[in-house]
């Protein structure tokens, strides 16, 4: 870890002329995600900017439905507030599903969204890695790549997002609030990340002076028919191998809407609103389902190692959206598949 | 070719060498108020262990993958080694040593012992203060709760079966 | 002796260093402090092979609070000889040398320690170190260098001689069975991180708080690595966070400790990264090829059990995997064969039942295949083949009650109910899998000193070198105390994990319990003598003419075993003879025994699985265990239940990943290295059956450290074969495997 400097932001605008005063800086905030990679030394900020203290922390009811989530709001005080598990149960099981008690605690909304990828060749400095220093080379291509990438990948990179609460945030097409130096703007949390293509160093399209200030859900929360089912190599506190946020609104045995969302398949969260849309008017049933499974994957491409998740992710694709319809969602608790 | 043993990344090709500034950094830990003057990049792992002489709070990882370094700040737990101590300016810390409370074990503490809830006792203090933690968030809990509420605190002795005895014996008491 | 009413051996006592664990008073090797203490933070290779052209320290240097930088070009003098780094558990070869010269031997070699007032200094400044290397070509790939391996030497853990003829017998078997078992590299990872502090006394004396599981091998080396007199250095390891074999050779932040306490004259802490301390040792990948043959009622009429393990390139380390095939069954054909892959690798170690976890492991699912080949019960066909005798000595055993093992295990687990086909067992989405398989490990005992301080007052001090490292060590030597002197247990109070206190071997193999519990009792007979002695010099002793085995002590007296009125407190002997306290110190040899000598289990798992998503579960495990006498009921079941753990992880989770292209370990963090988490396990029930022997040792104890996690993964590969149909012979069986 580098020697670097530290200022606590007073506002949200102190924030932001802070950091664009400061090429190089970062904000941190809860810290569980920055802190791991500044002692790799995969990150090294000459200046951090403390946001911790921000009054973003609170979500508010959105005037005609919606809830708006302050970005500074520990992922365990999202999970348990009373309008997330209320209308909104599938970012709760989410984000019930990620990392553990402790870092919950710590962890923040905007954080969750800067999470960066748990590659093991971008951790280790000792290899080369296109998303660290672009144009070294992507190591894990011809590497230990049983956890990476089967869809949106590139030459270039091959890594996956870690986030369980992003692919919750994915699939209720949240919008994500950030503010810059003159002005704030919104995108759309399927907008937020990127994929790899040549600039995998770019994980996010946030620019460097902008600050998350929250995340807006719309109205449409999935309440009566979800499932986050995360898979696994231990039963918890581990990364996803593959994790599906599904959501359906159902008009007696009929599909009125549905939402897919991918994690650990990926560059960010994946969303195929092409298949959603055929899943439209359709029984919610296996042949529906796994039709929207194949249609999800039929671009998906295997690296040496993890060709398995092609399968697997159509599986779980299925058996969460059998879960969404039958109204009995993936506990985060009891380990067994409903 | 001199390679540094690290890859740069651009932000920070020419870090400072000079010496970190300090700053005034207060701790209520265990009830008393410390100020000490800490470096940017002390996490509060590390000014527990290093500056106030609490070893109980361990180190096992460094990285938030093992939360043998759990204490509960203003009464959460958390992973001490992933926060700079800088930032918990002016927060109530408890860590293991402000659990008992004149010379009588906290009732997780004599559960575990109770329990043989641990061998070597090298995640103990974690693993207590994660438990405390837990119940102090007040929810009932089935077992297979407390197994996964209690998931990031590894064991390698495995002593789970009895960490989770142990709890629910604490539970009744508490 | 009081050995006719025990209250305290065998009892369930809480741990005796309980309340300075769950209270953080409890002082690991890093935790110890000292003015002016230096910070060390190491610096390792990120080439697996070649040499260090030059390391540019001037940036590193010029850090605030840097003090120095050590390398092979700086450092304080080292030995020069090989002989001075062998410690007692190395394995042949030229051991390696921290800091000694350019050469890299492996990925992830410390090259260089950055010594700084503060840790966080020391840190960064290591990042600064510039590097030129002249790089050779290295090879980790350990699958493509099965061919290329080479015959174990011949030494104490080669291969046991064959056998009967096997080839023949093969050929003539009804039945046969032939598959290859992989196991991957497994790390260790106790929860403490390696550490050192060396901190110099006011004369000039050293004393090491070393992590290690022996302070005596420890001190050994340092004073042959260093030159030092052994009275100028003490070790201390008063308390270990995990071991499980990775501290059995002294590691090198140790060196690097005492390298920077000699070249600053400053004290000095070195502390390892859970990343680099994936480069202290490994339990080392392994493919075994098992071929059985047996007749069509399930008699087996060979075994042949071949293996290729990996090592480094400088030392050649391996044990015995093959032999246990060949011990555990009746079979008159028995053959083996082991070859060693030579690596850029850091030399393997030992790591919690070393060959046993598995060898057995391959010899189990073997058995299991070909119980499903013979179509019988897995518990009828290892009861076919039942042995009373060691199969390589002929020698019949102490004491072998692995017969109830299995008739227990099997009732407390329910194996009755088990329907015999695969994928026969459901509920709902889930296929459920009962799977077995026996354990084994070795029942040894080592010289060992003990020594007894009983004091006028009623209070004795029992002092050895041993470590506890989460053994239960410190208790179970208080009990065994209490019993022998007739004192309540917390009367007793214990020193060991201190290099000056009498003679131990490491903390391994199984062997401290019955070695420091035996050599307790013999240090207290000669006590027992003293003080009888001492009675018999009272006027009008009542115990006048009685000899040493015909007393006891018991409730704070010598006591006539024939007349318990006939009794002197000890204090009054000992302050008749104006003594305040009486001390023996006495070393207990053990006999080579002339029985055949192992400790067993037998191991039932249930598996749960997913049958879309191939998501496994251990739901159930029941291990007993025959073991001779339990020390303490409540330890001992915990040393089990972790074992079992072990076992789960080794099955279902841990593989060190090395990527060849580099020679790195790529998972060098407990992320993505994954040991099993709380979430993971589930019901687990230890048995201890009966096992008197009167023939191992005094109080027939043989040591659980090892045999709870033997035969786990492999129950538990038996129990996923049953559910699903699928049988995996890599480990670990991650939910990919289920569906290739």
């Amino acid at each position: 870890m580098i020697n670097f400097d530290y200022v606590r932001a007073t506002s949200a605008a102190d924030a932001v002329s802070r950091i664009a005063a400061f090429p190089g800086a970062k904000f941190i905030a809860g810290g569980t995600n920055l802190v791991d990679l500044m002692k790799e030394d995969v990150e090294r900020p000459p200046r951090l900017i403390d946001i911790s203290r921000l009054p973003l922390n609170r979500v508010e009811d959105i005037q005609g439905g919606g809830l708006r989530i302050g970005a500074l709001i520990a992922n365990a005080d999202l999970a348990g507030a009373p309008p997330v598990a209320q209308r909104y149960p599938l970012l709760g099981d989410a984000l019930r599903a990620g990392a553990s008690g402790q870092l919950r605690n710590m962890a923040s909304v905007g954080g969750n969204l800067m999470q960066r990828t748990r590659c093991c060749y971008f951790y280790d400095l000792a290899t080369p890695c296109n998303k660290r220093r672009p144009g070294d080379g992507c190591s894990a291509r011809d590497g230990l790549n049983r956890a990476h990438a089967i869809l949106g990948a590139s030459v270039a990179c091959v890594a996956t997002h870690p986030s369980d609460m992003c692919v919750a945030l994915a699939a209720l097409d949240a919008i994500v609030h950030v503010r810059g130096p003159t002005e704030g703007r919104a995108l759309a949390l399927t907008d937020f990340h990127r994929l790899p293509g040549d600039t995998p160093d770019r994980d996010t399209n946030l620019e460097p002076d902008e600050l998350i200030t929250a995340v807006e859900l719309p109205p449409k929360g999935f309440a009566e028919h979800y499932s986050y089912l995360k898979i696994r190599d231990r039963l918890s506190y581990a990364f996803a191998l593959v994790s599906v946020a599904a959501a359906l609104d159902l008009d007696g045995d009929r599909i009125r809407e549905a939402r897919i969302a991918l994690g650990g398949v990926a560059h960010k969260p994946w969303r195929d609103a092409r298949v959603e849309d055929a899943m439209r008017g359709e029984p919610a049933n296996a042949a529906t389902f796994g039709a929207a499974a194949q249609a999800l994957l039929r671009d998906a491409r295997a690296l040496a190692h993890n060709a398995f998740k092609i399968d697997l992710a159509a599986r779980t694709v299925v058996r969460a959206l059998t879960q969404a319809a039958r109204g009995t969602p993936q506990s985060q608790t009891d380990k067994r598949i409903g | 070719m001199t390679q540094l043993q690290t890859t740069e990344v651009p932000a920070a090709k020419n870090p400072s060498l000079a010496p970190p500034d300090k700053l005034a950094v207060t701790l209520i830990v265990n009830g008393v108020e410390q100020t000490l003057r800490l470096a940017p990049w002390t996490t509060l792992l590390d000014a527990l262990r290093d500056h106030l002489n609490l070893t109980g709070t361990k180190k096992g990882c460094d990285h938030g993958q093992c939360g043998a370094c759990t204490v509960l700040v203003e009464g959460r737990r958390i992973n001490s080694c992933l926060t700079f101590a800088v930032m918990q300016d002016g927060a109530r810390i408890t860590t293991i040593e402000g659990l008992a409370r004149n010379g009588v074990l906290h009732p997780l503490q004599q559960a575990f012992t109770d329990h043989d809830a641990f061998q070597c006792g090298y995640c103990t203090p974690g693993q207590i203060c994660s438990a405390a933690g837990l119940l102090a968030e007040g929810k009932p809990l089935t077992r297979d709760e407390i197994r996964e509420a209690m998931s990031g605190n590894i064991c390698r002795c495995g002593a789970y079966p009895n960490i989770v005895a142990a709890i629910e014996q604490a539970m009744g008491r508490t | 002796m009081s050995l006719s009413a025990p209250t305290c051996i065998g009892a369930s006592v809480s741990r005796i260093d309980g309340p300075a664990k769950v209270t953080g008073a409890a002082k690991y090797a890093a935790e110890y402090v000292a003015p002016d203490l230096a910070h060390g933070y190491v610096v390792t290779s990120r080439i697996a092979r070649g040499r260090i052209r030059r390391i540019d320290v001037s940036r590193a240097r010029r850090v605030a609070g840097v003090i120095d930088v050590l390398t092979h070009d700086n450092r304080p003098q080292m030995a020069a000889q090989d002989d001075a780094y062998r410690d007692d558990v190395a394995p042949e070869g030229a051991p390696f040398r921290p800091l000694y010269n350019d050469r890299i031997l492996f990925s992830g070699q410390p090259i260089a320690v950055v010594l700084a007032e503060d840790p966080e200094a020391a840190r960064f400044a290591a990042t600064l170190l510039g590097v030129d290397y002249d790089e050779e070509p290295h090879v980790t790939d350990f699958l493509g260098q099965r061919d290329a391996a080479v015959a174990a030497p011949k030494g104490a853990f080669g291969p046991p001689p064959a056998r009967g003829s096997v080839e023949t017998a093969l050929e003539a078997a009804p039945v046969r069975h032939d598959a290859d078992y992989y196991v991957p590299a497994e790390t260790h990872n106790p929860m403490e991180l390696y550490a050192t502090t060396a901190i110099w006394d006011a004369d000039g004396r050293l004393t090491v708080y070393d992590k290690t599981q022996g302070v005596q091998n420890a001190h050994t080396y340092l004073c042959g690595v260093f030159g030092l007199k052994p009275e100028d250095l003490r070790v201390m390891s008063p308390y270990m966070g995990g071991g499980f074999g990775s501290g059995l050779r002294p590691q090198y932040q140790v060196v690097l400790a005492v390298l920077a306490a000699k070249a600053l004259r400053r004290p000095a802490r070195v502390v390892l990264t859970r990343a680099q301390m994936f480069e202290l040792g490994y339990r080392p990948a392994m493919i075994q090829r098992i071929s059985l043959g047996a007749d069509a009622d399930g008699t087996l009429r060979a075994i042949a059990h071949d293996a290729v393990t990996m090592t480094s390139r400088y030392e050649d380390f391996y044990r015995q995997e093959t032999g246990w095939s060949g011990l555990l069954y009746a079979c008159a054909n028995a053959s083996y064969a082991h070859r060693l892959a030579r690596l850029d690798l850091p030399t393997p170690c030992d790591m919690r039942a070393p060959s046993a976890a598995t060898g057995v492991y391959a010899l189990e699912c073997a058995m299991d295949e070909l119980a499903v080949a013979l179509n019988m019960d897995p518990i009828a066909l290892r009861l076919k083949n039942y042995s009373e005798r060691d199969q390589h000595s002929g020698d019949p055993y102490s004491s072998k009650n692995l017969r109830a093992c299995y008739e227990q295990g099997a009732e407390a687990f329910g194996w009755a109910g088990r329907a015999p086909e695969p994928r026969a067992m459901r509920d709902g989405d889930e296929l459920i899998g009962w799977g077995m398989a026996t354990g084994v490990w070795e029942a040894l005992q080592m010289s060992i000193g003990v020594r007894i301080v009983l004091s006028a007052n009623g209070h004795a001090e029992v002092s050895c070198a041993t470590s506890d490292i989460g053994t239960g060590t410190y208790t179970i030597m208080a009990q065994v105390a209490a019993d022998m002197l007739g004192l309540p247990l917390q009367d007793i109070s214990i020193r060991l994990g201190d290099s000056t206190l009498p003679r131990s071997p490491v903390e391994g193999g199984s062997w401290i319990a019955a070695s420091v519990a035996n050599g307790i009792a013999a240090t207290a007979d000669a006590i027992r003598a003293d003080v009888l002695r001492l009675a018999q010099g009272l006027p009008h002793a009542p115990l006048a003419g009685a000899g040493p085995d015909d007393v006891e002590l018991a409730e704070g007296c010598v006591v006539s075993r024939a007349d318990p009125s006939r009794r002197t407190p000890i204090a009054d002997a000992l302050r008749h003879a104006r003594l305040e306290r009486i001390e023996r110190e006495h070393l207990t040899e053990f006999a080579a025994p002339k029985l055949a000598h192992n400790t067993h289990s037998a191991v039932f798992a249930e598996v749960r699985i997913d049958e879309d998503l191939g998501l496994i579960r251990v739901t159930r495990v029941v291990s007993a265990v025959a073991a001779g006498r339990i020390l303490n009921a409540k330890t001992a079941r915990s040393q089990i239940m972790g074992g079992v753990v072990w076992g789960v992880g080794m099955a279902l989770h841990e593989e060190t990943l090395i990527d060849p292209a580099f020679g790195r370990i790529m998972n060098a963090n407990i992320a993505d290295y994954h040991v099993p988490v709380n979430a993971d396990i589930h019901d687990i029930e230890v048995i201890f059956v009966d096992e008197p022997d009167a023939e191992i040792n005094h109080l027939g104890v043989k040591g659980l450290g090892e045999i709870g996690i033997v035969g786990v993964a492999a129950a538990i590969a038996n129990a996923v074969y049953h559910a699903t149909g699928t049988r995996v012979r890599d480990l670990p069986i991650t939910l990919d495997k289920l569906r290739r």
